[in-house]
């Protein structure tokens, strides 16, 4: 895969990480606001570049939290234990 | 319901093929203190868990997945490009026979995985202790692989693992005080 693959994909794993790192504090800390304003900021940040590496890489998610290109392409390879 | 997203939670590489250290990891795949234990034990024990703790099982629950597929792929990349002999000479010969290249749910000493490794009693409390000291025992096993391993690319996936092991014991931790909270509150009342 490109060099470009490599890059963006890691920065949606490093937001993503904070992503699941503040639901698992957020689960056990409900009213920390400061932690819920960051956790939605994140959550919008975590959309966009995951719509910009749809768009060069095919299609994230199953079940249609992404969209198709023709052909159908979210059957395609890479898979992540192939990268 | 469960959405596959076709990425791994933490950039996983390898330095090169190495058969040797794929024997060890598949203790953290199919093992007692593995990954696939820690999310079969938490997803399960949440459907009779208090209310207020759910949320955090099915969560942490659902990383173990993660974590899993990390491991997996781990293991698939120290493997792949090994020979029959190679894999004999690591000391998987055995596993070869039975399964060729194929990923197994099986223990480091080449025991398959067993329901017996993990526990829902039911009770609150004790299903807790149970995931906080799986938790650590999870965190000294990456611990020890990190150890035998000279791969500085598998210990850096292996450290970001156990890092994932001490937050999730914590926050188990904090579960077990906001269940005795609420447990103290109702016998004043
Ligand atoms: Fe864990």
């Amino acid at each position: 895969m490109p060099e470009s693959y490599y890059q963006l994909m890691e920065k949606i794993q490093a937001v993503d990480f904070v992503l699941v790192d503040l639901t698992l504090y957020l689960d056990t800390h409900p009213d920390d606001l400061e932690a819920i304003k960051q956790f939605n900021q994140k959550a919008y940040e975590s959309k966009q570049l995951k719509a910009e590496f749809e768009n060069q890489f095919g299609p994230l998610l199953q079940y249609g939290l992404s969209y198709s290109n023709y052909p159908w392409n979210w059957k395609d390879a890479p898979w992540p234990w192939q990268v | 319901m469960w959405v596959y997203e076709k990425k791994l939670q933490y950039p996983v590489k390898v330095s090169t093929c190495n058969p040797r250290l794929a024997k060890y990891l598949i203790e953290q795949y199919g093992g007692a203190d593995g990954e696939l234990s820690a999310a079969l034990r938490y997803l399960n024990q949440r459907y009779t868990i208090p209310d207020k703790v759910v949320g955090l099982l099915n969560d942490i629950g659902t990383e173990e997945f993660a974590h899993l597929e990390m491991i997996a792929t781990l293991i698939y990349k120290l493997t792949k490009d090994a020979t029959p002999a190679q894999l004999e000479e690591a000391g998987l010969g055995a596993y070869y026979v039975n399964h060729d290249q194929a990923l197994y749910y099986q223990n480091a000493a080449g025991s398959p995985w067993t329901a017996t490794y993990i526990q829902a009693k039911g009770d609150p409390i004790a299903d807790l202790y149970e995931d906080i000291a799986a938790e650590e025992k999870a965190r000294a096993t990456y611990q020890w692989i990190i150890d035998l391993s000279d791969d500085p690319f598998l210990n850096d996936s292996l450290k970001f693992l156990r890092e994932r092991e001490i937050v999730h014991s914590q926050r188990f931790h904090e579960a077990v005080e906001i269940l005795k909270e609420e447990r103290d509150r109702k016998k004043i009342f």
